[in-house]
């Protein structure tokens, strides 16, 4: 469980730390006298969604993290043989690299209002990620017909059971990139559909590195 | 009053709309009452729903209680149906019923009008996340329909014998409760991401964070840990099923069953155990965080006084809640552990103690010298507080692992986790459903009735389990159909469990008479006003009552103040709401 461990003591650190940010030296119970400003709402505040998502990607984290701590005790016992990850494991990772970058592409025109450079890097960074899909689908299909099913060693259960759940979600997070390539598609201007583009991009990092962790674990085990 | 008030703490106050913001309008019936993004609408279904469900597992607890108190005398209670019982009461009645009453019904309501805002941040997630609780709740009924019937495995569903050929259930009922766990997951975690943003997010003006009333901090508090501990049991249901379903190892070592060498091979029950006890132990404190930040409400509104310390109750909140992801494994002293982990566990589980007794001490602290309203709800927030240190002690001792040793397993453990997680939990929803009743309904519920209820449930409480830490001295097991003529065991435990079950049964009928209540102040109870409690909080001070569409009159209130201004001197009431301005 170290591995969970580490990740809860780091969030339980940032949330600390923001709570003694906001409540050392304050009197809770001495009232204000005077009038509370009025702030403007986007000055201060990140968008709702985007704070939504950032908490969201917390949970899928502590998810992951118990997934890799269950891999490394059940790895620590008797029966455990590695298995030799197909090497299209590698061509898919440089798929998702790509398809993470355009979305960062994607994201920086639709913030300056560049639509054409925003429909492009949106159309490409989904078609990578369908192509890498695919790309998993194939390693699976190179593993079984050289023998290695999903029960037969708890090294193959997990290679399928990771690659499974960060492929599902991959997919979800397709839906969203299909909601934001329809509205592009269908002509909505670059700001009205900025803040969706983000919000994918951020996801797409984040799964960049959930599968650079999971794939490097894998490898080096 | 005092003026020296320019601590910078407003560059931190989040801005809050002023006005009608983007509201969902309902056009239909159906979207108005039944797929509502109303989170008040949101969570009376909630509520609503946890509570039937919550029935029912009284309902199993009772016929479990009838088994022990008159052995063999139903003849439809079989060992099978007893096992599945236990299994489905437990489950239900800490999943199902609290955790959904407490964050998905209490957060809902609560929250938004807590905190000054209209409405929940991701209305539309909101009611997914309602939808897809009522269908696990109804897939984990249909558990009881299906061919061998429920899981009997035990509300810890440990594996190998929740899945091995002889435990009932395991035809079908596992699985369904496996699906039913996920999806319960899967919609508290859409329902926990609204609590945490609007928490973070949708305050109004001048509701700083040391200015929310303890019951959002515990709330608060309690959905971040249940975001995190969550994933842990989905972790264990997913591989879990991948063992029954496709023939995995993961948690499945190598067996004989039935005379028959299984295809498992290797696999880790140890495994499950660590990842089911790393969110057991978080859920006890899902359901308790909750129950502390509400009592705490409760007992400074009845007794006119401000909370006492309320900064360490905040921090205490937090506290707890870090500390609870590292105490698991005080679950599993018994599975064979390196003595060392015992002794790390045993000592975190000790220190968590400290932030606790610390509550405890604020509590009655925030009493003494108040001026005691004894209402019904402060009857019931005063129980929890002699509920929870019973418990409380209790677990003092089962956490260290030489005492808990020889207790694991009896009805000792029984008798603290229900003292501490059932009977404490369970008396704070009823003190906050007494004392937010008339904001929901606009009507009061009746006052002799909730004193029945409360003085059958408290004294009725005590009287199923206070015995019940005698006859786990005696060694008597839990989790057993019989005791059959076991030697250590003298016949007097036998009429002990019979006084047992009786008060059960009297606690149970008890809970007709709430019901009953609920339902006749609906129509007859005295019309409440507006704020009937004199509270300060900003739910007390909405325009009308029970509150509109969007909470708030047409502009959000301004707050100026904590919660907790009672009897303060010179004020010329004993209570001043929050958006009340300081007088120039
Ligand atoms: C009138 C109220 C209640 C009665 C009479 C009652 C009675 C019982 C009984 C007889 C058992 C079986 C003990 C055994 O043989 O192991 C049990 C188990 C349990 N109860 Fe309750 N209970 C009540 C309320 C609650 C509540 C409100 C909770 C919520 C936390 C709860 C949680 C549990 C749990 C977690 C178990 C363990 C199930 C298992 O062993 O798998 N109970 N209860
Ligand atoms: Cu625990």
């Amino acid at each position: 469980m170290t591995i969970t461990l580490i990740f809860m003591a780091g969030i339980m650190g940032v949330i600390v730390w923001w709570l003694v940010k906001q409540t050392i030296n304050v009197q809770p119970w001495i009232a204000d006298t005077g009038l509370i400003p009025d702030l403007d709402a986007d000055a201060i505040l990140q968008p709702r969604a985007k704070s939504g998502l950032l908490a969201f990607l917390a949970v899928v984290t502590s998810m992951f993290c118990l997934f890799m701590s269950a891999y490394a005790m059940r790895m620590s016992l008797g029966d455990w043989t590695p298995l030799p990850e197909p090497d299209v494991l590698w061509l898919n990772t440089g798929l998702l690299v790509l398809s993470s970058i355009s979305f960062q592409w994607a994201r920086q025109s639709a913030k300056h209002g560049r639509d054409v450079s925003l429909k492009r890097g949106l159309y490409l960074a989904g078609a990578l990620s369908v192509t890498f899909i695919f790309g998993q689908l194939f390693a699976w299909q190179q593993l079984a017909e050289d023998g290695y099913f999903l029960s037969s060693n708890p090294a193959n259960s997990f290679f399928y059971l990771f690659t499974a759940l960060h492929g599902l979600h991959l997919l979800g997070g397709l839906v969203a990139w299909i909601r934001a390539a329809f509205r592009v598609w269908s002509g909505v201007e670059a700001a009205k559909v900025s803040i969706s583009v983000e919000l994918c991009a951020v996801y797409w990092h984040f799964l960049l590195i959930v599968w650079l962790v999971l794939f490097g674990l894998m490898l080096s085990t | 009053m005092s003026t020296a008030t320019t601590h910078d703490e407003t560059s931190y106050v989040p801005p809050a709309e002023v006005g009608e913001m983007e509201l969902y309008h309902a056009k239909t019936w159906l979207g108005k009452y039944v797929f509502s993004q109303d989170a008040k609408v949101i969570a009376i279904q909630y509520a609503f729903t946890a509570i039937a469900i919550g029935m029912v597992a009284l309902v199993l607890s009772l016929l479990m209680r009838l088994q022990l108190g008159f052995p063999n005398a139903f003849s439809f209670i079989t060992p099978t149906a007893y096992y599945q019982y236990v299994t489905m009461h437990g489950m239900i009645m800490v999943v199902y019923l609290l955790t959904a009453l407490f964050l998905g019904g209490f957060g809902n309501y609560l929250i938004p009008v807590m905190v000054g805002a209209r409405d929940m941040v991701f209305p539309f997630l909101n009611m997914l996340s309602f939808w897809i609780y009522f269908l696990a709740v109804v897939v984990l009924v249909a558990s009881f329909f299906v061919p061998g019937g429920p899981s009997g495995a035990g509300w810890t569903l440990y594996p190998p014998q929740a899945i091995l050929e002889g435990t009932p259930g395991t035809e079908w009922g596992i699985i369904l409760m496996l699906i039913s766990l996920f999806m319960f997951i899967v919609g508290f975690t859409m329902g926990g991401l609204n609590y945490v943003i609007t928490v973070l997010q949708a305050r109004t003006r001048g509701m700083t964070l040391m200015r929310l009333p303890l019951t959002v901090w515990g709330i608060f508090i309690a959905t971040i840990l249940a975001l995190l501990a969550f994933p842990a049991l989905l972790v264990s249901c997913i591989m879990m099923l991948l063992d029954i379903l496709l023939g995995t190892s993961f948690f499945m070592p190598a067996l004989v069953s039935m005379g028959e060498q299984l295809e498992y091979g290797g696999g880790s029950p140890i495994l499950f155990q660590h990842l089911f006890w790393f969110f057991g132990h978080p859920e006890v404190y899902i359901v308790a965080l909750p129950a502390f930040g509400i009592v705490s409400d409760l007992l400074s509104v009845h007794a006119r006084k401000a909370i006492f310390g309320y900064r360490m109750m905040v921090w205490a909140i937090v506290a707890i809640g870090g500390l609870s992801f590292i105490v698991w494994a005080h679950h599993m002293y018994v599975s064979g552990m390196n003595p060392y982990f015992g002794f790390f566990f045993a000592t975190t589980t000790l220190i968590i103690a400290v932030p606790t007794a610390l509550k405890v001490y604020n509590w009655v602290l925030t009493l003494w010298r108040g001026n005691i309203h004894l209402t019904v709800p402060m009857y019931f927030a005063i129980g929890f507080i002699f509920t929870f240190v019973n418990g409380g002690l209790t677990g003092l001792f089962l956490g260290n692992v030489t005492v808990d040793l020889p207790l694991s397993d009896t009805m000792f453990v029984v008798a603290h986790f229900h003292m501490v997680m059932a009977v404490s939990p369970v008396l704070v929803v009823f003190g906050a459903i007494y004392h937010w009743y008339p904001k929901i309904t606009g009507r009061m519920l009746h006052d002799g009735m909730g004193m029945f209820h409360f003085w059958f449930t408290f004294i009725g409480s005590y009287a199923i389990y206070y015995p019940m830490h005698y006859l786990g001295f005696l060694g008597v097991p839990r989790r057993y159909f019989s005791l059959g003529n076991t030697d250590f065991i003298p016949a007097s435990a036998a009429s002990l469990n019979q006084a047992i079950s009786i008060a059960a049964i009297i606690v149970g009928i008890t809970q007709l008479v709430f019901i009953y209540n609920l339902v006749w102040s609906l129509f007859n109870g005295k019309k409440a006003s507006d704020n009937p409690w004199n509270a300060t909080t900003l739910e007390w001070q909405t325009a009308t009552t029970p509150p509109g569409h969007g909470n708030f009159g047409k502009e959000l209130p301004k707050v100026f103040r904590w919660a907790y201004d009672y009897s303060v001197p010179g004020a010329d009431k004993d209570f001043i709401p929050q958006n009340e301005p300081p007088r120039s």
